[in-house]
């Protein structure tokens, strides 16, 4: 057999079991279970439920894809704490400790570590998209790379909804998801209202359906934020104010835009969601007729 | 009890990565009624990953680079036997692909005045790659995702995974899937559909590849009887990360390199100057000084780092199997010592943070461990260049489920122009084909009621094994003796072992319920990695040379005569059985083949 350079390092030590407490059940209830499970050097903590679903629960449902950081799909409370578990080394955890782990909780309960999420693929929909003004003269479009760094920053966001998660806004109160968009999308208008190239004025909307006012600035998303966005000092902080002078102050507001932004056509409603059924609405299409 | 839903669709896409989303924003555009599906949330596929850019020779930071040139350079890295159609288009339309993402949104890194910049990557003779730091991948699929949402002819099915395409009549008219969620059916039916399932890297151990990457869009493909193009090349890339375990294979962005990243073995030699292969030997540069000064000036030859993947991920196995491999068995990654922190935190803002989260690395500081990871599948659907119609009538692919474009090792940076530009071709041929082909008659109850049947299958298998078990033995099995590295008797071997797992597949045991059971998905993904992996198999064992992707113990050299001009088509015979044939390569035009002139070519 040839030897290849991907066979040389196949031992790594294994280090005495963990117990992983991971939350069991669907949306009609459940409780934690405990896994006792052998964990090895380096080793992050989707790692170690996937070998407890290799060795003792094959039908454990977990979400992930990258194991990167990178794709936003294993966001999770590991012990009390939104994370991903793909970037939480087991080593930063308490060791001897069980390592608890629960789906999100501010989102309905699909089945075990899988939490519905669909709530926000409902908002995004409603915050109308880049409207980007004309090219120059030569078919390019001029920016200076300072002027698209900050848009760059909300870019990074990897959709992982910890934010979302955090926030207790919609948290604590489930009845303010019809009006709160959240920290996510507060990044995403952030992103188009500062976008060098956009024409629109979103600042109606946060105000009046995006309910930008119900925060109150406390912090907890930038902090749970795994790609490190300011999300409150970049982006609600600076679109407060924005609000707040387009109200107040729209021509101080108009006289600090006008160099980039001559022309910018204010939205005062969201976008209507899709006429058909769950389209690119909230997990679309996923029930079949008389499907509990 | 086969008990199913039915969607009705112009045309149907399969996954919603780079390729899915363009050919479905292009397809609803022209008024078709599109559905989109994807087994995972919608923006989290593996596109994301992408780390570099996107290859277009827009000519902003080289006003000499031009679409020939971007050609020649692909057709070159594919060691010539790319379909010369598909890697021309791709060349003269990925401009036009990156200032549309621009203006849909995507916030490019910026030259100093203000046009999108572009980097230095492998194989590209020209700083070609147009790039959002070192996460690209993120921001294109962010932009297509947030133009998709918008439209109203598409609609999007998120977390349902398709089982079997529908064929009727001799033709393809949709799929039957399961939603992930609750395991019910659901059948679309579309007048044409499109594959951009993405590749099948979970088929290895090591691999860059996530838990989606299984081969579907192949395996459903070849399925349905379409023919399969030059399957065995498939891409390591050089450089993934190998230390800690559980961080091995994710991979570490070739912008490394581009940026001014050299490879050192254990003796701190920079060892790609002595693995220059003659192919390349008259633009690589063959000392370090000429290969330092290269990055500002691009009259110097090229650094040997920057030579094709094919050729780096040989020499770092080369190097390590002599023994001048890095403590865990790759080789270093230094970029520390030659450019400032601010430079590489700036450059490269993922690789920093991934090193220092997985492996306590400051890659400012120190040099990054790293060694061949499975990437990328060059091989796939065979398809006509212009329309990405496979040889089955109503089916198209676009992206790393078709083949051709690559030849048998793709450049850095071709893969994202790539799913744009055939991504959007596929959207708009699949829609005028829904458009003209006519309506679709009574659906063929039978049919869907044999696939549901057969993805029950793993409930009632009380006795079976457990599908993990069987993966495991899958991936060592692809990793040991399908690898970067083959030779006959290992082929031959991988062959009968695939047989022996073929015959298990059927037996494999799901445990509890229907509801989002990831046990149960694997029993069902593995019939597609298991199909997919015989023909790579197979296709390797045909192949007696050694070229880009594909690489012969016994038989080092590449053979110009005969396998220079053949592509491998695979396919799915009456029988059961897989074919594989040779096929002469499409003749290139004389205009582009003069671009080959002054060139050595194997
Ligand atoms: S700062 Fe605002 S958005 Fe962020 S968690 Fe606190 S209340 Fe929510
Ligand atoms: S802003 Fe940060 S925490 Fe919120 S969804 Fe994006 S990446 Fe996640
Ligand atoms: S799996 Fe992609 S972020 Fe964790």
């Amino acid at each position: 057999m040839t030897v290849t350079a991907e066979k040389l390092t196949e031992t790594p030590t294994q280090t005495p079991l963990v117990t992983m407490r991971l939350w069991r059940g669907d949306a009609t209830g459940g409780c934690f279970v405990d896994y006792e499970v052998e964990a090895s050097e380096g080793e992050v903590v989707l790692d170690v439920v996937h070998r407890v679903q290799a060795t003792q629960a094959p039908d454990l449902a977990v979400r992930w894809n990258c194991k990167a950081g990178k794709c936003g799909s294993c966001s999770a409370e590991v012990n009390g704490r939104p994370r991903l578990m793909c970037m939480t080394r087991m080593s930063t955890l308490p060791p001897g400790e069980a390592v608890t782990i629960a789906p999100m909780k501010t989102f309905p309960i699909l089945k075990d570590l899988v939490s519905d999420v669909s709530f926000n693929y409902v908002v995004a929909r409603q915050i109308p998209p880049l409207a980007p003004r004309p090219r120059e003269a030569d078919g390019t479009h001029r920016i200076a790379q300072v002027d698209i760094d900050r848009v760059q920053e909300f870019h990074k966001c990897i959709e992982c909804f910890l934010c979302q998660d955090v926030c207790h806004v919609i948290r604590d109160h489930e009845g303010n998801k019809a009006h709160f968009a959240g920290p996510r999308f507060f990044v995403r208008a952030a992103a188009l209202e500062m976008h060098p190239l956009d024409t629109l004025d979103r600042r109606p909307l946060l105000r009046h359906h995006l309910g930008l006012a119900y925060c109150n600035i406390t912090k907890c998303c930038t902090e749970v934020c795994p790609v490190g966005i300011k999300i409150t000092d970049n982006s609600i902080i600076p679109l407060k104010e924005r609000v707040v002078d387009g109200y107040f102050d729209p021509i101080a507001w108009l006289g600090r835009k006008i160099r980039r932004k001559p022309a910018r056509t204010p939205v005062t409603e969201p976008l209507a969601p899709q006429a058909t059924a769950g389209a690119n609405g909230p997990r679309p299409g996923r029930r079949s007729p008389g499907e509990a | 009890m086969a008990d199913y839903d039915v969607k009705e669709l112009d045309v149907l896409v399969i996954g919603a990565g780079g390729a899915g989303l363009r050919a479905a924003i292009e397809s609803a555009s022209l008024g078709a009624r599109t559905g989109v599906v994807c087994k995972s949330l919608l923006g989290k596929a593996h596109t994301v990953m992408a780390e570099g850019g996107i290859a277009a020779a827009m000519g902003n930071v080289w006003a000499e680079d031009n679409w020939k040139i971007h050609f020649r350079d692909t057709m070159r890295g594919g060691k010539m036997l790319n379909n010369w159609r598909m890697a021309q288009l791709h060349a003269q339309e990925a401009p036009d692909r990156v200032f549309e993402l621009e203006e849909w949104g995507a916030a490019f890194d910026r030259t100093p005045d203000g046009r999108i910049l572009q980097r230095d990557f492998g194989g590209h003779r020209y700083a070609r790659l147009a790039h959002v730091g070192d996460r690209t991948g993120l921001e294109m699929i962010r932009t297509l995702q947030y133009k998709a949402i918008y439209l109203d002819d598409l609609e999007v099915f998120m977390e349902c995974t398709v089982l079997r395409l529908l064929v009727e009549g001799g033709r393809v008219t949709g799929a039957i899937a399961y939603w992930r969620e609750t395991g019910r059916f659901v059948v679309f039916r579309a007048k044409a559909t499109v594959l951009a399932t993405g590749g099948i890297g979970k088929a290895f151990r090591f691999t860059s590849a996530s838990w989606e990457y299984t081969g579907d869009g192949h395996a459903l493909a070849l399925w349905a009887g379409a023919d399969m193009l030059d399957m065995e090349f498939v891409q390591f890339h050089p450089t993934g990360m190998i230390w800690p375990p559980s961080a091995r294979g994710i991979l570490v962005t070739e912008g490394v390199r581009g940026d001014g990243g050299v490879l050192r073995n254990s003796e701190g030699r920079r060892f790609m100057f002595d693995y220059i292969p003659p192919f390349f030997a008259a633009e690589t540069a063959d000392n370090e000084a000429e290969a330092d000064r290269w990055y500002d000036d691009k009259r110097n030859r090229r650094p040997p780092e920057l030579l094709p993947r094919d050729e780096v991920a040989r020499a770092i196995n080369a190097e390590v199997k002599a023994g001048r491999g890095s403590p865990h068995g790759g080789v270093f990654l230094d970029i520390a010592s030659r450019r400032s922190a601010e430079y590489i935190e700036r450059r490269l803002p993922s690789m920093y943070e991934q090193f220092l989260e997985l492996a306590d690395v400051d890659i400012t500081k120190e040099p990054m461990e790293v060694g061949p990871t499975c990437h990328y599948m060059m091989g796939g659907v065979r398809v006509e260049p212009d329309t990405c119609a496979a040889t089955v009538p109503g089916l198209y692919a676009a992206g790393e489920v078709a083949g051709g474009m690559h030849g048998s090792n793709r450049l850095g940076g071709n893969s994202l122009g790539d799913l744009l530009v055939f991504g959007r071709r596929a959207g708009a041929a699949a829609a005028e084909f829904a458009r003209s082909a006519g309506g679709l008659g009574p659906l063929d109850e039978a049919q869907v009621a044999r696939i549901c049947a057969d993805a029950l299958q793993p409930f009632a298998n009380e006795q079976g094994e457990s599908p993990y078990e069987l993966h495991r033995e899958l991936q060592q099995t692809m990793q040991d003796l399908v690898g970067i590295i083959r030779t006959e008797s290992e082929l031959a071997e991988a062959r009968d072992r695939l047989v022996g797992l073929a015959a298990r597949v059927p037996g494999l045991y799901a445990e509890g319920n229907r509801q989002f059971n990831p046990g149960w998905h694997l029993a069902i993904d593995l019939r597609a990695m298991v199909a997919v992996s015989t023909c790579i198999t197979l296709s390797a064992l045909e192949r007696r040379e050694s070229r880009g992707g594909h690489t012969r113990d016994d038989y080092p050299k590449p053979d110009p005569e005969y396998f220079g001009k053949h592509n491998h088509i695979t396919r799915l015979e009456e029988d059961g059985t897989v074919s594989v044939h040779a096929e002469p390569l499409p003749e290139m035009p004389p205009e582009l083949a003069e671009l080959f002139e002054e060139a050595t070519v194997s």
